[in-house]
Formats: C-alpha cells, structure tokens, sequence
C-alpha cells in the first residue's frame, strides 16, 4: 500500500479553507490543524478530504459542515471526505498553530518521548501557559476533548490543558 | 474472500468496540471522581470512533444495502460477535478497569498486527487505532498498579475482579471458521500467535501490582459465535432502544 504523506492542495483554496476553524479550538484553522488532507476544484466544485485528528472525534462532523459552508459563502458548491490515511499526528499542526495553541492557554505537543516522560508523570517538562513554569504536574491522561490531557502549575497553580503527542 | 466473511470477520474485531465503549459510555456521569469520569467516556468515544470507520466499512462492503447505523442498531443479539469479556456490566470501579486492562493489553496486539494486514482499509483503521489504544492500555495498567498496590480495600476488590474476569481471557485466543478464511487470504490476523505476549505483558503489571493470576482450567467462551451471556440482551435494549422505537431516527 502506497502513502501519500504530502498535502495536495490548490493555492486558491488556502484561504476559504483558513477561515474554517476546530469547533472545540477556535484559534486553530483546519490548515493549522494540518487535517486537510487535499482540496482541489474540478467541474466548479471543490473536492476536500480531511483526516480525523482521533477517530471519535465529534468535530470532524461539524469541521465537514463548515467547511461547507465556508465555501457556500463564496458561491461555491463543496464535498468533503474522510480520510483515515495516513494517520493523522501532533507534527502536522503548524508553527502557527502551535504558536496560537500556546496564546490559548493550551500547552502544545512535545516530541514523542518528552511525550511519554510528562505523561507518566517522570519528569516536569511540560510548560505552564499561564507563568512559563515547567514545574507543573499531570492531573488527568485524559482531558476536555480526546486530544488533551490535564495539567496544572505547582507555582502560579493555573490548571491548563497539554496538547497529546499523537504520532 | 468472499465479502460476507469479510464482513463477519470485520464483526469479528468491531463488534468488541462497539460493546465496550456501550459499556463505558453507561459511567458517563458516574465515575467515581471527575478525572477518572473523563478518562473512560474519552475512551468509549475512542471505542466508538473506531466502531464507526469498521461499520462504514462493512456498509460499503454490502453495496450500501446497509448503513453503519443499521449495522449498529439493528442486529439482533446472536449477530454481534464480540467476545464475552466486554460486555460483562460495569461493577465497581476496580471491576471496570481490570476489564479493560483484560482488553486493552490484546487490542494493542491485535492492531499491531492488524496494521500489516493486505486489506488497505483495515490497515488504516488499525494504524490510526493503535495511537489511541496505547493510551487506553497506559491509562487501565496504570490504574491496576494503583488499586492492587494500593489500599488493603482496593487491593482485596481488584484482586476479586481479576479472580472474576480472568475466565473470560482465553476466548480472545480462539479463530472461528471466518477468522481462518480470513486469515488464508492475508486479511486477518491469527491471535493463537498473540496469546504468549499477551500472558507475558498481563503477569508483567499485574506481578507489579501485587495481584495473582488466578488457577483455573475452565474458560468461558461463545461470544464470538454469537452465543452470549444474560448480560448482552440488556445492553442490547438500552442501545437499540431509540432505532427500534423511532425507526430511521437521525439527530
């Protein structure tokens, strides 16, 4: 089986597809995410395949949706579909994104085995959002969404959410 | 391969993602503390998410005759081919968790496996199942270490459970006629070669855990025919409930 590990998507869709944002992270585009997969126009309709971050992840509903929409606005008719590989990973959301995860209060991936250390709560690396702190504990694997684990900052005591490494 | 052992060898893997996360989704609102609630409702959506891509699966497989939530909601008992251990109902929380841990440690082999397998869909549902399960697996191996070395209470009641459950275990370990066909063809994966690794990794944690395995020679077995214990008829009901009342209901 051949993976096509490359994104394939026409330039002139870039910024419809920027406007669409995660339902449950809104300073996150679909292109930060890294979950579009490709999107090109063909016949006047745009073709789009996105690739669920987790496999029950209720948001891929609503990301289809309004991605959609988005390009309804624009007079555009849109299809959408899923998927499922490759498999989606941490290392596809962009600086950007990690950049605006950060400025949300959501502390962005670590490498895989800074992952698993932080996760099994052997070393204190993962950063506060709020002060900076690397002197935080895992409160929960598992967080808000499937994506996420719990955290809090021993020093300014801030709870805040860990982006998963998912690779 | 013909597709309807396809399809039954797809149930076959499916169905136990669809009964435990039934079984999880049952403690949303209900876990024993907010933390531990979250973790196993994220892991029923995991579950779910996973029944979905196998369901869509068999869906197109049946010429789109059927729909996934067809495939979900409408067989009837003896068509679902999980294995008994899942549906097993929830008790305390040391029972739910020594069933999972039961579970996850042979789901992660399973999909290692399954990854390699010449059926290019099963393939990427396995590859993207597995970063979840690996989660599942810390999560429940975790929380056996912490209830079997913990209190002499917690200690005492996980221990129960794994006297309880273990009986369950040597199914996931046997191939029906549909497992070997599929297996001939490349497609599916022969869990006889899973069980030493799965024995291995379960006195691993549960050595770690100060618990025993427990002596016994008879194992019980019949799901995966079909053939299921008292517990699934009422799962069943609670599942089906809304198509069955208000057929071809959508939200």
């Amino acid at each position: 089986m051949t993976i096509d590990l490359e994104q394939h998507i026409d330039a002139n869709l870039i910024p419809i597809l920027e406007k669409v944002h995660d339902p449950e992270i809104p300073v996150l585009s679909l292109m930060d995410m890294g979950v579009v997969r490709s999107a090109y126009l063909k016949d006047d309709v745009a073709y789009i395949k996105i690739t669920p971050t987790y496999s029950g992840c209720p948001a891929m509903d609503v990301m289809g949706e309004d991605i959609i929409k988005a390009f309804a606005d624009m007079n555009i008719e849109a299809k959408v579909s899923l998927v499922l590989s490759p498999a989606w990973t941490t290392d596809w959301i962009t600086p950007k994104g990690r950049k605006a995860l950060e400025e949300y209060g959501i502390a962005a991936p670590l490498e895989e085995n800074a992952d698993k250390e932080a996760l099994l709560g052997n070393k204190k690396i993962v950063k506060c959002t709020n002060c900076g702190s690397t002197n935080t504990k895992l409160v929960s694997q598992f967080g808000s969404t499937a994506c996420k684990a719990l955290f809090q900052c021993e020093d300014c005591l801030e709870p805040f959410d860990y982006f998963k490494c998912l690779k | 391969m013909k597709n309807e052992n396809l399809i039954q060898y797809i149930y076959g893997i499916a169905d136990n993602a669809l009964i435990l996360g039934q079984r999880l989704s049952e403690l949303c609102g209900h876990g024993p503390s907010l933390e531990t609630d979250i973790a196993l409702t994220n892991m029923a959506l995991d579950l779910l998410g996973q029944t979905r891509s196998y369901y869509q699966y068999v869906a197109r497989l049946t010429g789109d005759e059927k729909t996934e939530d067809d495939i979900a909601f409408l067989r009837i008992e003896r068509q679902y081919k999980n294995v008994l251990l899942v549906e097993q109902p929830n008790r305390h929380f040391g029972y739910v968790i020594t069933r999972q841990f039961f579970f996850d440690v042979f789901h992660l082999l399973l999909l290692q496996e399954l990854q390699n397998s010449k059926d290019e869909t099963l393939s990427a549902i396995a590859k993207k199942g597995i970063k979840e399960v690996s989660y599942h697996q810390r999560f429940s191996s975790d929380w056996m270490k912490r209830l079997g070395d913990g209190t002499e209470e917690s200690h005492q009641k996980v221990q129960e459970a794994v006297d309880d459950l273990w009986r369950f275990t040597d199914e996931l370990f046997h191939l029906t006629e549909d497992d070997k066909e599929a297996i001939e063809t490349g497609i599916g994966i022969d869990v006889t070669n899973l069980k030493e690794k799965y024995n291995k990794k379960i006195k691993e944690i549960l050595e770690e855990a100060t618990l025993t395995i427990p002596e016994i020679k008879w194992f019980q077995k019949g799901g995966k025919q079909g053939i299921h214990s008292e517990h699934m008829g009422y799962l069943l009901a609670d599942l089906q409930y809304m198509q069955r009342a208000y057929p071809n209901m959508v939200w």
